[in-house]
């Protein structure tokens, strides 16, 4: 067991090595897009929206940028550096060692959340330049940011697998996860859709993490908190074992 | 207590490739066993299957005594493995290259960073520890695979063609670091197409075709099973070959003749005529092939 920790520090030393290495490409840019998020849609854009649940909307969007800005990360930190080991070759360093496959899995996944964590930080601090964020329940804030970066990290790693080139790497992002993003309440609050909208938008995983943390700032919500922490309790442990077994079959990895 | 045992050994691929057929083979520990091969063979197939990077479909594998199947960690823990082709990431220092992978098989970081000079040091990469790895020669990447599948101290080191595309210093080199290695008690199992490397270097050896094994014994005696050499006579100046036409000699250029001759035959023989006919030799020696022979014979 001492032996599976040392090789779970190393797989994680070796994350955040790469994640500093190339800091402009990994820390840098969600803070730049997320300040012009703040611009355009707090700035000019809020301007013409009013209060919502008496938030100004320059605060309202805060929580869904911060979230945004670390689901992009966690899930881009993930596939990235695995497909890259993939694509590689290096993922045999691993293969060839005696890491169970937990530890490989945690590994990537503690890696991902803490750059999800580290640029979610980074966001908010560059938020205060614009407003003044409040926070309701810094304990719903953490459980909500830490639990939705392990799930993304964990879908991440998924993608990674199965990915054979740069382009199945890139479509779920661009085609699945974007949307689902932008469709999550980051900007808005689903009550004021009609009750249509508001049905189809609960099919969405990502409202709930999304309402989750923002409850955690305002201490309001547009769905029950408790939920939305069950369903991201259970979407880690069903993600977390998928991959195990992805892992021990060697789907993607092993011929 | 053998190195590697490998029974009943099949691999189909999705594809319905059948490249390892009913393999049986023994490594003995401290051993240095060639596994020759055209390409396709099965050789890294079965490789990779002993390292973890493809999964067997039947048959039964241990690494000194231990189980693929039921103990992958203990016996990998006792492989360090170079692979044909480059499997590191080009964009990390050398040093880190070799200390993570230490600290893959366990060994905490204090330990994996002393590790990690003492092979480097070795393969003469020291110097170069904080270079990035796409930086290096091809002959420096080789040699840091080298450092990275030393660097938990194993006891089996498998090389899947270590010198394929290196130079000749390179690989002499490279040779008498692993005689060095196994005369060290490190078990060293290599595939390889450089003959003259399995006669060089290996006791034992196994010649795969399609997926079997085809010949297995003593490199000592697969060289017997050759009944055949070819001499190279180098001579002054070259005369008429009519009057030794007997032995079917070949002119390789004005200096030089190449002779086949029989196991019964004598060399003596050869040379008497050669002289009676006014041949003046300054040199007489083997050519050194006898495994290539049996190789393309077998083949």
């Amino acid at each position: 067991m001492k032996q599976q920790w040392i090789a779970f520090k190393t797989l994680v030393h070796k994350e955040l090595v790469r994640i500093l290495r190339i800091w402009t490409q990994t820390l840098l840019p969600p803070l730049v897009t997320q300040t012009l998020y703040f611009i355009i849609f707090g700035k000019f854009v809020g301007s013409q929206v009013g209060p919502i649940n008496g938030v100004s909307y320059m605060s309202f969007i805060v929580p869904g940028l911060v979230m945004m800005a670390v689901i992009n990360s966690a899930y881009g930190n993930v596939v990235s550096s695995f497909f890259g080991a993939k694509f590689q070759r290096s993922i045999e360093e691993m293969l060839v060692s005696p890491m169970q496959e937990w530890v490989i899995v945690a590994g990537y996944v503690c890696a991902g959340v803490i750059r999800g964590v580290v640029v979610g930080i980074l966001v908010f601090l560059v938020s205060c330049f614009f407003t003044h964020p409040t926070v309701y329940q810094i304990g719903i804030v953490i459980v909500f940011m830490v639990l939705t970066a392990v799930v993304f990290s964990l879908v991440a790693l998924i993608n990674g697998i199965f990915a054979k080139n740069f382009d199945e790497v890139a479509i779920f992002q661009n085609f699945i996860l974007v949307p689902l993003i932008y469709l999550g309440g980051v900007f808005y609050s689903i009550l004021r859709l009609p009750v249509f909208w508001q049905n189809v938008s609960k099919l969405n995983p990502l409202l709930y993490m999304v309402d989750g943390f923002r409850y955690g700032f305002f201490g309001f919500s547009d769905v029950s908190v408790a939920f939305s922490a069950i369903l991201l309790i259970i979407l880690t442990l069903m993600l977390w074992q998928a991959n195990i077994w992805l892992l021990k079959k060697g789907v993607g990895i092993k011929n | 207590m053998n190195a590697i045992e490998i029974k009943n050994l099949f691999k189909t691929y999705k594809n319905g490739t059948e490249a390892v057929r009913d393999v049986n083979l023994m490594v003995a520990k401290g051993d240095f066993f060639a596994l020759l091969g055209a390409n396709g063979a099965g050789k890294t197939t079965i490789i990779s299957i002993l390292i973890g990077l493809v999964n067997k479909t039947s048959g039964a594998v241990k690494i000194f005594g231990h189980d693929i199947d039921t103990e992958f960690d203990k016996a990998k823990r006792l492989i360090g493995v170079v692979p044909q082709e480059f499997n590191f990431n080009m964009f990390e220092k050398v040093q880190d290259i070799v200390a993570t992978q230490a600290g893959f098989f366990g060994i905490d970081r204090a330990n994996a960073v002393n590790n990690s000079e003492e092979v480097l040091k070795k393969v003469g990469l020291w110097e170069k520890r904080i270079s990035m790895a796409r930086t290096l020669s091809g002959g420096m990447k080789r040699r840091l695979m080298i450092a990275r599948a030393l660097v938990h101290k194993p006891k089996v080191l498998i090389l899947d063609e270590p010198t394929a595309g290196v130079d000749v210093q390179l690989r002499f080199g490279m040779w008498d670091y692993l005689r060095e290695l196994n005369a060290k008690g490190v078990t060293i199992l290599l595939t390889t197409h450089y003959l003259e490397e399995v006669q060089q270097m290996c006791r034992n050896a196994a010649i795969i075709k399609e997926g079997n094994i085809i010949c297995l014994d003593s490199v000592r005696n697969l060289n017997k099973l050759i009944t055949q050499e070819t001499y190279v006579i180098a001579v002054k100046k070259m005369q008429s070959l009519s009057g030794i036409e007997v032995y079917k000699p070949i002119k390789v250029d004005e200096y030089t003749l190449e002779v086949d001759l029989n196991r019964d035959e004598q060399l003596n023989g050869l040379l008497i005529k050669l002289i009676n006919n006014g041949f003046d030799i300054t040199d007489v020696h083997p050519k050194g092939q006898r495994l290539e022979r049996l190789f393309l014979s077998l083949l």
